[in-house]
């Protein structure tokens, strides 16, 4: 009898069809404890997904002061009461015996367990003496995309304002960095274009880079859904992996990783050759377009197809198929954003929707996505390495709104450059000018590429870490100062999907032992410091995330990321809510850009763009000659060859990415046995042509070698391009013996030991989709560990 | 030879240099991930700059030798690197970047200029290949200047004050 649970062997569930503009019928799902039933739960409190972007609203169960389950909301826009495969168990994780209770201090080498006094001292001592003998540079931090709103906000006024150092990032750089970029280059300002009610109209669908099947599996069951009723739209695919997404498009691209720019120029061309573009609407809205059209003249399919290692006529049936879109929705993913020359890719599908004027009216969407269930947020509040409320560093004006809110002189909040991205603030501290890092809620020793280098940025004497997280994870264990957190379910807040819902996600019990929401120490971390107004009041006001919503909501006023029209109370009493959500606009915007694109004007706009090959900041004079009425931009790119290619020494290229029962570094996930059981450990897949080209069979372990070292894995053949190894990033070594890195004797199973460290130059988000590499066999199936299992793979 | 051939072989000497000088940059500053990868991008404008005047000097009769071989990789390349990572670790790598950040953009200043007089001389003398030219390599010189110049911007905060 097979034991599989019900939603690990189908993750989307049965179907619910139904025929384009009809709404998506509900269907509940719901997962209780063993031995609880529905009547048996003594309260249902109000929450959403926080195991992906989805934005998935569902009420927890409690009995007995614990969660028992979760069952997802029927009336809620976003998922009408369906679930994905995580949520539905991932909620055990909060009980694991593991969790941190207490907070923990270096002693002697070693972390021993201490009290919140001690370690908030140790965290203050260090960052006063810092400041005061080599000033607020010295000082750094790096966020999540998973704590909420308030905590984001209160941590940016924090820094920006209370430390003065302009190093603040989110883990939220390896997911959504490109996303925000390309909406900024492209409309002048940051906020999601299109809305998951798009799938309800649309006749096309595009997916670019995005497996949603997995990363999204609501969304996607919404597909599924519209695939399975009446006038069905089409879909186009483009994965260099077989994916369920592809298994059900009409037209499957699997180009060479790293081409994607050469693809979309060819596509752009295609659509401009054959008369398929607005010109109204290109004249009514745009800037740039000939220049566009002038660029993308000499890319035909047949250009694109020597450099994608795509036959032409695919590309023409692409082409096709987006030119004869009534409403198209595109989407974009990692596929796009982690790979090479990712914002001019992920800008070039934003020019498809501007050349065909299919914007802003229903079906005709545009989704840049998300990777983590609140990275909105850490965008919008400016945890990310922006300002908050999508203000744009320079622009005087914007940061003088910012002073003017926090009572301090504007030239207290640094501004002289771009806040700094992540993979910079590690550079700094692996030259030695930062010497503190406060790291809150993400595991960068084995999320950041080439992990060896990050794991001796981060066991440096003369770097100070403090981690404040759930568990120990590989992270906590080389850090100075771990501070134990509550999560989802233990404290309140509200936090943003991908289509700008809102949720707010309630306190349904007590967190386990000391551990503390990370707004209170924040709160109190703040409190210790005495951070000070310009007028001696403290800086920062509030004393909980209803204060810091408050708070937030005045930052937001007359930003695209308006929040004034919201409540706790509202959102208690309804559901998910879109912003902007203003006194004029009381439930919320479906969509954006209806009716033109103010947010992109020069005294507006979150930035004036960047060069689209080197990064180089536009300056305001120059946009303001460009661009004086604030339509879109239309950004042309060229296409340059990735920066490393495979070679006869590494004839691969590797590619990693996630499985649908895991999330990040499965510091949750792998703590819930349903999820682990269904992915317990890493693999690597090729295909069965490459398989038999270099002698290697299903279930062999192998080795996978790049320049910077190397990883061993399972080997799984699959429906992949030639020439591509796919390995899963999830897994680290927490719960291996070595605890926070590979073995001594041999190389590790963390994908990340493999990558190059390389980023995209506008977004700064670091290519995880173009390594070079060779794979080797280490010992045949059946030695070892038996590998042939299909567990984690839903192809 | 007149002053707009002086000024060719003057500009064409300068992007070859200039290609060379980046990617030894490139090459010197490895462990600055962004500035190594870009620099050996842009390095690829010059290096097609130098072919490009070297193409209209030879239908001017001057002899223009094109963009210089690349150095081979194999053992200096790889002790070079080690060099990189050693120097990476400390503070004064900070400072060594922004000189040469500073003398890359020096270096394509000089070329912007000398492309500016350039076109100036073709539209007075009416001549479409240079001025065709001119248009075509002269904003991938103005994009390095400002890739450097954004450079300089980003990182002396940091490198100055805390080095």
């Amino acid at each position: 009898m097979d034991s599989t649970p019900e939603r690990i062997a189908d993750p989307w569930g049965a179907r619910t069809p139904y025929a384009p503009g009809a709404p998506w019928p509900a269907r509940t799902d719901m997962h209780l404890a063993d031995g609880v039933g529905e009547e048996d739960v003594e309260r249902w409190v109000r929450s959403a997904s926080i195991l992906h972007s989805n934005g998935d609203a569902l009420d927890i169960a409690v009995r007995d002061g614990r969660i028992v389950g979760v069952r997802g909301r029927a009336v809620d826009r976003v998922n009408r009461g369906r679930l994905g495969p995580k949520d539905l168990y991932g909620w055990q994780a909060n009980h694991s015996p593991d969790r941190l209770t207490r907070p923990l201090v270096r002693e002697n080498g070693h972390l021993v367990e201490s009290d919140w006094d001690t370690a908030m001292d140790r965290v203050t001592s260090r960052t006063r003496s810092l400041l005061d003998e080599r000033g607020p540079g010295a000082v750094g931090f790096y966020t999540s995309g998973q704590l909420f709103l308030e905590e984001y906000y209160t941590l940016a006024v924090l820094a920006h304002a209370g430390i003065r150092t302009n190093h603040l990032d989110g883990n939220t750089r390896l997911c959504t960095a490109t996303a925000a970029e390309a909406l900024k280059e492209t409309f002048g300002s940051d906020g999601q274009p299109g809305s998951y009610e798009d799938v309800d109209h649309a006749d096309t669908i595009a997916l670019f880079g995005h497996n949603v099947a997995e990363t999204q599996t609501v969304l996607w069951m919404r597909i599924l859904d519209r695939l399975e009723g009446s006038d069905p739209p089409r879909l186009l695919c483009v994965d260099p992996r077989y994916t369920p997404v592809a298994q059900r498009a009409e037209v499957h691209l699997a180009p060479r990783p790293g081409t994607n720019v050469a693809l979309l120029n060819a596509l752009l061309h295609e659509i401009i050759r054959t008369g398929r573009t607005d010109r109204a609407y290109i004249d009514a809205h745009t800037v740039g377009f000939d220049e566009l059209a002038s660029r993308v003249e000499p890319c035909t399919p047949r250009w694109a197809a020597a450099i994608c290692d795509v036959p032409a006529a695919q590309i023409e049936r692409a082409a096709e198929l987006l030119g004869g879109a009534r409403r198209l929705l595109s989407t974009v993913l990692q596929g796009v954003y982690q790979s090479h020359q990712a914002s001019s890719a992920a800008v070039q599908v934003n020019n498809l929707h501007l050349i065909r004027g299919m914007l802003g009216r229903p079906g005709c969407g545009l989704l840049q996505m998300n990777g983590q269930p609140t990275a909105e947020n850490t965008r919008e509040c400016g945890a990310d390495g922006d300002l908050p409320g999508f203000r744009n560093w320079q622009n005087d004006q914007h940061v003088a709104e910012l002073a003017a809110l926090w009572n301090v002189e504007p030239d207290a909040i640094p501004h002289y450059g771009p806040p700094t991205h992540a993979m910079q603030i590690f550079r700094y501290a692996e030259q030695g000018s930062l010497g503190m890092l406060w790291i809150t809620g993400t595991n960068p020793a084995v999320s950041l590429p080439e992990l060896a280098r990050i794991r001796s940025i981060l066991a440096q004497e003369r770097l100070f870490v403090v981690v404040q997280d759930l568990f120990l994870t590989e992270t906590a264990q080389l850090a100075d100062v771990v501070l134990p957190a509550a999560t989802w379910g233990e404290k309140t807040g509200t936090f943003t999907n991908t289509d700008r819902t809102v949720h707010l996600s309630e306190k349904a019990v007590e967190p386990p032992g000391e551990a503390r929401p990370d707004l209170d120490i924040l709160l109190d971390f703040a409190a210790r410091m005495d951070f000070r107004d310009k007028d001696g009041g403290p800086l920062i006001g509030w004393r909980d995330a209803e204060g810091a919503f408050a708070a937030w909501q005045r930052c937001s006023a007359g930003r695209p990321c308006d929040y004034t029209g919201l409540s706790y109370d509202k959102l208690r009493h309804g559901s998910g809510i879109q912003w902007p959500c203003t006194e004029d606009a009381p439930d919320g915007t479906a969509r954006l850009y209806t009716d033109g694109f103010t947010h992109a004007h020069p005294d507006r706009c979150e930035s004036y763009g960047k060069d689209m090959v080197t990064g180089a900041t536009v300056t305001p004079v120059e946009y303001r000659s460009l661009n004086p009425d604030g339509k879109a931009v239309i950004k042309a790119a060229e296409y340059l060859p990735p920066h490393e290619d495979s070679s006869p020494e590494y004839p691969l290229q590797l590619i990693t990415g996630r499985t649908v029962y895991h999330f990040h570094t499965r510091t949750k996930t792998g703590r819930v046995p349903e999820l682990d059981a269904a992915a317990p450990d890493v693999w690597a897949e090729i295909s069965p042509a490459e398989a038999a080209a270099q002698g290697l069979a299903d279930g062999d372990l192998v080795q996978v070698t790049t320049p910077r070292g190397a990883m061993r894995a399972r080997l799984r053949t699959t429906a992949i391009r030639d020439g591509v190894v796919f390995v899963p990033f999830h897994y680290g070594y927490w719960d291996t013996p070595e605890g926070h890195r590979p073995p001594g004797d041999r190389p590790g199973r963390a994908v990340n030991e493999t990558t190059v460290t390389d980023w995209d130059p506008l977004s700064k988000q670091p290519l995880f989709k173009t390594s070079a590499a060779r794979m080797t066999l280490v010992s045949r199936r059946g030695t070892g560990t038996d590998g042939t299992d299909r567990t984690g793979s839903t192809a | 030879m007149n002053g707009v051939d002086l000024t060719l072989r003057t500009l064409h000497d300068d992007e070859r240099d200039l290609e060379q000088d980046l990617l030894a940059a490139a090459e010197r500053h490895r462990v600055e991930h962004e500035f190594h990868h870009v620099a050996t991008d842009v390095a690829r404008w010059s290096r097609e700059h130098t072919t490009r005047l070297a193409a209209l000097g030879r239908d001017r009769g001057l002899d223009l030798s094109g963009p210089r071989e690349h150095p081979s990789p194999g053992a200096l390349a790889a002790l070079r690197e080690k060099a990189s990572q050693a120097l990476g670790r400390r503070p004064q790598a900070g400072l060594l970047l922004l000189h040469d950040l500073r003398d890359l953009h020096l270096a394509a200043v000089r070329s912007s200029l000398h492309w500016e007089m350039l076109a100036q001389a073709a539209q007075a003398t009416r001549d479409r290949d240079l001025l065709e030219l001119v248009t075509s390599c002269h904003p991938q010189t103005l994009r390095q200047m400002r890739w450097t110049n954004t450079m300089i911007k980003v990182l002396s905060p940091q490198l100055l004050v805390n080095a």
